[in-house]
């Protein structure tokens, strides 16, 4: 099963903290959270889980091509997002929705990518939240590049913690296959660049297991090419937020490249085309809906004393960002042909300049009536 | 001041005057520092910008360029080099679904100058994968812009001019003319980077070609001469976009084009440039526009090169065909 020997967690299934020696250094962390930092761990992750399942609903009533849900994976996500600081830049995959929440990125924006409004969506260099890559692991190899500018730039090693920066790079447990995450590892070992790689282990690539992409444990992968590696408990949000958080600052020191597996599971469809039902047992979501990010946290948050009214009022937040996405999703409208054409090229391009006017001189030879 | 170099000195020296002039270009690729390259394009580079800006590179294409669009997203202007022209392919798609669609994706936000030049063609002699003309595959491709220089002077100038560019730039260096010598221009200007090139006058039948092919189309023209007939070549220079006004003008003029490529002819830059003057100068056209390609074949064994290859009287045997109508 996902969770080996080596699999390290702070807080149980049924909310206690587990003591263990390995986990030590992490527990350190979490004993320094704010309630108001655990508030906020707790409340990102009700609050996307509440966005994921009404974006399910705008793609079943025809309001989105695709929806990607990142349901169960919200610990994974909220824990190692929080453990960034502002100057560290992240690579996202194409489901790490609430990440992009706690870097600021508007949830519609996401949303105008899957309703065919753009294939981008937001000002990466106003964020350090780049844009979602949808050909698996061809994001692994940016980061590392972006990593290896930093070094270039002095923006590493310096001691100076305003001025070190990391890079951290989503991806998953079928990208792991891919060519280019292992090319990402040889480079980022290679050049010692400041970067976590963060994988987040689903169990499935749509519909194959994990299985058939490795035979052993995929934080071996990163090992295997001399980079320290750990796995995690994905469902944790406390050891997915200390363990980044370590790893990061490793890499901003200087330290070279880090990379956690984190064990989760994706409690949804692979998006809205897939059927989960054809490929794996109910047991089987059962057993991971006992293992829930959530709801553990819950349980813990519960016995440190937090509030019902705190409880309440985050489902309230919820409810509201639903209605509100659901609104400005509705409003979206359709990009104006320009978008085709006016950044296909940075500098001016005859060809596309040729084809932009021709488009506009036939559509208005219709009179608007097209 | 004008001097007489090869073409892998001349775009050797274009390099370094770019790495003089911003200090965000970086080199990257296999063998490009201790070594010099293997075609020693970028000899000397790494003792005089060190190993921050001359980066030898694990052996990995995908990696080259997918670490180069990262450079590029914190402002490097990253030039990869891609050892030989069938090497490519392993780095095709961070070229074709990230490269080349990134600037588009970013809407403005992000601009990717990044420059991979790419050893081409044949004449070489050389074992499989080492002898291609993969440039229809880039020219296809929305987002990039695609240069292939056939003299020193260009490669010198060209090489800036795709630096200087901020978009993606597949710069494809014929193989075949990296050793001879022509004049360099050192501090001239250069001629619009996108502009295609007369480069030499004719009135029967024109000629076009790129690469390597323009100095056998030159060799063509000079024995057509001896035989009474006059070919106009030109020189495409850039295959994305191409620069169509003055082939236009001269097929006004002969009435009769042969386009000339070392890559197999179908779905090629040959065929597109013979659509778009059959469009435009349908009516200037005295006979078909004929092409001369590279058989619809794999690069064969270099024993057979010169048979796959266009040579002298295969462009000599389009050119008679074409008058013959």
């Amino acid at each position: 099963m996902p969770y080996t020997e080596a699999t390290l967690q702070l807080l149980s299934i049924d909310g206690t903290l587990v003591e263990s020696d390995r986990t030590a250094e992490y527990r350190a962390l979490v004993d320094k959270l704010s309630d108001v930092q655990l508030q906020n761990f707790y409340r990102e992750m009700v609050v996307t889980r509440r966005f994921d399942i009404e974006s399910g609903n705008l793609q079943r009533q025809g309001q989105l091509a695709l929806w990607v849900p990142s349901l169960g994976q919200e610990a994974a996500q909220v824990g190692s997002g929080f453990a960034t600081r502002n100057q560290d830049t992240i690579f996202p995959s194409y489901r790490e929705h609430a990440v992009a929440r706690i870097r600021g990125i508007d949830p519609v924006a996401i949303l105008s990518l899957l309703r065919g409004v753009t294939n981008g969506g937001w000002n990466p260099n106003d964020s350090k939240f780049r844009l979602y890559t949808l050909v698996l692991a061809t994001q692994t190899l940016h980061a590392v590049g972006y990593a290896m500018g930093t070094v270039l730039d002095g923006k590493s090693g310096t001691g100076k913690p305003d001025v070190d920066e990391a890079t951290i790079v989503y991806f998953g447990d079928g990208a792991s296959s891919e060519g280019d995450s292992n090319e990402a590892l040889v480079f980022a070992q290679s050049y010692q660049s400041p970067i976590v790689f963060f994988l987040q282990n689903n169990q499935y690539a749509i519909s194959v297991p994990v299985s058939r992409q490795s035979r052993s444990p995929l934080y071996l992968r990163g090992e295997g090419f001399g980079i320290p590696s750990l796995q995690i408990d994905g469902n944790d949000v406390l050891i997915s937020y200390a363990v980044t958080k370590v790893a990061l600052d490793d890499a901003r020191a200087g330290k070279g490249p880090r990379f956690i597996e984190a064990q989760t599971y994706r409690l949804g469809a692979h998006t809205t085309s897939d059927d989960p039902t054809k490929y794996r047992e109910q047991a089987e979501e059962d057993l991971w809906k006992e293992r829930d990010p959530i709801s553990r946290f819950e349980k813990f948050l519960r016995a440190k004393g937090e509030s019902d009214k705190f409880f309440a009022a985050v489902k309230a937040e919820g409810e509201d960002l639903a209605a509100n996405v659901r609104a400005r999703v509705l409003a979206l409208t359709p990009p104006s042909t320009d978008v085709m054409f006016d950044h296909v090229y940075t500098d001016e391009h005859p060809v596309i300049a040729a084809q932009k006017a021709w488009l506009a001189e036939y559509e208005a030879s219709y009179g608007g009536s097209r | 001041m004008s001097e007489s170099l090869s073409m892998a000195k001349a775009i050797n020296l274009g390099l370094q005057r770019a790495m003089r002039e911003n200090d965000k270009v970086v080199l990257m690729g296999e063998d490009i520092g201790t070594l010099g390259g293997v075609f020693r394009v970028t000899e000397g580079l790494k003792t005089e910008f060190g190993e921050n800006r001359v980066l030898d590179t694990p052996l990995a294409e995908s990696g080259i360029v997918g670490t180069a669009i990262g450079l590029a997203m914190r402002g490097y202007r990253p030039v990869c080099e891609i050892q030989f022209d069938g090497f490519v392919f392993p780095a095709f798609d961070q070229i074709m679904s990230q490269l080349a669609k990134q600037t588009s994706r970013h809407q403005g936000d992000q601009s990717f100058p990044i420059v991979i030049r790419i050893p081409y063609g044949g004449h070489i002699g050389a074992v499989e994968h080492h002898q291609e003309s993969p440039e229809a595959y880039f020219a296809h491709t929305a987002g990039l812009r695609v240069l292939s220089p056939a003299t020193p002077n260009d490669g010198y100038h060209m090489i800036q001019q795709a630096i200087q560019s901020n978009d993606p730039v597949i710069f494809l260096e014929p193989k075949a003319r990296y050793w001879p010598k022509g004049d360099v221009d050192i501090n001239g200007t250069p001629a619009p980077v996108h502009q295609s090139r007369v480069v030499r006058t004719g009135t029967d039948v024109t000629v076009v070609g790129h690469g390597a092919m323009v100095a056998m189309l030159l060799d063509a023209a000079e024995v057509a001469k001896g035989e009474g007939i006059s070919l106009e070549v030109i020189d495409l220079r850039s295959l994305s976009p191409v620069d169509y006004d003055p082939i236009i003008a001269s097929v006004e003029k002969t009435g009769r084009l042969v386009v000339a490529q070392e890559a197999s002819g179908n779905a090629s830059v040959g065929s597109e440039v013979a659509a778009t003057v059959a469009e435009r100068a349908f009516y200037f056209l005295q006979s078909p526009v004929l092409r001369v390609s590279g058989f619809d074949v794999p690069f064969p064994p270099a024993n057979l090169e010169g048979i796959f290859l266009p040579d002298v009287d295969r462009i000599l045997d389009a050119v008679d065909r074409s008058r013959g109508y």
